[in-house]
């Protein structure tokens, strides 16, 4: 962006909030905002702290399951939808319900399933994950152009051929959307579960927190939240742009 | 029909060579009742370019993916090399309109792709597709990805992709139509050439009557409502002349004129 013909670079628009920020926190009119650089001065503080760093653990590991299952599951289920028809009219329904429905209010239910620890975590990540990720995969596969398909069955190429040098390949951008989209999902998916089942990890630690009116480790364990989903998405979003080039002449 | 009669055609074949695709009374209804092709029979001789050629809803592309065994006859039978087809197989080769090329893949993976589904070592198969990329002038594209080529190089690549799997029949589906005119030009004098060489039995779509006059041995010219063979057209021309000369030939010229006059009825 050029502003006054001078070349702005990227996100600088944050500096100013970030500006912002500092000047309403140093005015303390709320014990709820404190000072950004209070903050950034905690964060460095509690980061190298044994607790911050299981919960760290706990988190990745949790989310890294739940995102792993999410596309193992999603992405076929997804590729088979846009194949078959009776596929398609069989799970559709279930998975728009899904995409929409208020997830959170199952983790109680998942509790009871799965006990209250990281298992109950780690379904609720790839709940979360999982529907766009499959509505996505669906789509990309919508669009294949039949030739392709077809070329492939003149060639002889067996179900398994097709399925793993045609149809995944294919539907690649539409499926790498789906999992940026999914993962950011699913960090919700992941705090969600461990608020409300709040003994393990980041959410053990924000209602720690919360609970004692310590805002700002409060914020600082939100801005590093923050920054490893953002690096995540900008991750995911670069590889996506590899495979921009063939988006638009499949 | 006496005896004397079903005897000779016997004799006929021991003389005659059997025709590489032999299409036997196909008939195609497609689900919601349309009949694209009512009951057609026609041969395909050996080394031969037969177009089929007709006005759009005569069944052409229709026949072409019957033989290719790429979608079922409602009756009637196909045989290649007197085999009947149940489905797509390694003696027939086809050749997309659209290219249908994997545009995340390079030129050499897309002309190796039919050998790579066979299982074909990657040493082996890319050998023999790059000895088709060079015969059809895409040497030092070899790792080109296609949104990098023209329409007629992608053609190009899709044509090497059938060659390269060194199949009987190859199966053209209206191949140039996609490319623009000067490009077709030399495709159409390039395929010639290649008929030439190959000794293949090329199957050839198209709605030109230009281009099917040009390239083609014979002609089999299908008319709509009811779909059939109105008339098979032998082009007498002289290759030799050279496509020049051979484009203000008057055979050329006539044959193109017979062919208009059957079909411009059938056009609105």
């Amino acid at each position: 962006m050029k502003l006054f013909g001078v070349h702005l670079p990227m996100m600088s628009s944050l500096l100013i909030w970030a500006v912002l920020w500092e000047i309403v926190g140093q005015l303390e009119l709320t014990m709820l905002l404190p000072p950004l650089s209070s903050i950034i001065d905690k964060m460095i503080d509690i980061v190298p702290t044994a607790s911050f760093m299981i919960a760290l653990g706990e988190t990745g590991r949790a989310f890294l399951v739940g995102t792993s299952a999410a596309i193992v599951i999603g992405v076929p289920v997804g590729i088979l939808m846009g194949q078959s028809v009776l596929i398609d009219r069989l799970l559709l329904p279930w998975v728009n319900m899904f995409l929409s429905a208020p997830l959170t209010a199952l983790v109680p239910v998942l509790m009871i399933l799965f006990g209250i620890g990281e298992q109950t975590v780690i379904i609720t990540t790839t709940l979360f994950a999982i529907w766009i990720i499959v509505l996505n995969a669906r789509a990309g596969v919508k669009q294949i152009s039949p030739s392709l398909v077809e070329m492939a069955n003149c060639f002889g190429a067996s179900w398994w051929q097709s399925f793993s040098k045609i149809y995944v390949w294919a539907a690649l951008p539409e499926i790498l959307a789906g999992v940026r989209i999914g993962f950011i999902r699913a960090v919700k998916g992941v705090i969600i579960g461990q608020l409300l089942v709040s003994i393990v990890g980041f959410g053990r630690l924000f209602e720690l927190y919360s609970a004692n009116f310590l805002m700002e480790h409060f914020w600082a364990l939100l801005l590093v939240l923050f920054f490893f989903a953002f690096l995540m998405a900008e991750g995911l979003a670069a590889l996506e742009r590899r495979v921009s080039y063939y988006a638009s002449n499949r | 029909m006496n005896l004397a009669e079903k005897i000779s055609p016997v004799n006929d074949t021991s003389a005659v060579e059997t025709p590489a695709v032999s299409v036997k009374g196909i008939s195609k209804v497609y689900p919601g009742g349309v009949q694209a092709l009512d009951n057609m029979t026609l041969d395909f001789p050996k080394g031969e370019l037969i177009s089929l050629l007709g006005p759009s809803g005569c069944g052409k592309t229709t026949l072409l993916k019957i033989i290719a065994g790429l979608i079922p006859a409602t009756s009637g039978e196909v045989l290649v090399n007197d085999k009947p087809v149940t489905r797509p197989g390694n003696d027939r080769a086809f050749v997309f309109q659209d290219f249908a090329l994997m545009p995340w893949a390079t030129v050499m993976r897309n002309t190796a792709f039919g050998l790579e589904l066979r299982g074909m070592d990657k040493s082996e198969r890319e050998a023999i597709a790059e000895k088709y990329i060079k015969d059809v002038g895409l040497s030092g594209f070899e790792h080109s990805y296609p949104h990098e080529l023209s329409g007629g190089m992608r053609q190009r690549v899709g044509l090497a992709r059938a060659l390269s799997m060194d199949a009987d029949v190859l199966l053209m589906d209206e191949p140039f139509s996609a490319v623009d005119e000067q490009t077709r030009r030399k495709f159409q004098e390039d395929l010639i050439r290649l008929v030439e060489v190959e000794k293949k039995t090329f199957i050839f779509v198209t709605h030109s009557i230009e281009e099917a006059v040009y390239v083609s041995d014979k002609i089999a010219l299908l008319l709509p409502r009811p779909s059939r063979v109105s008339e098979i057209i032998r082009p007498d021309i002289c290759r030799e002349l050279g496509p020049d000369a051979m484009r203000r030939d008057s055979a050329y010229l006539d044959t193109v004129e017979q062919i208009w006059s059957s079909l411009r009825s059938y056009v609105e």
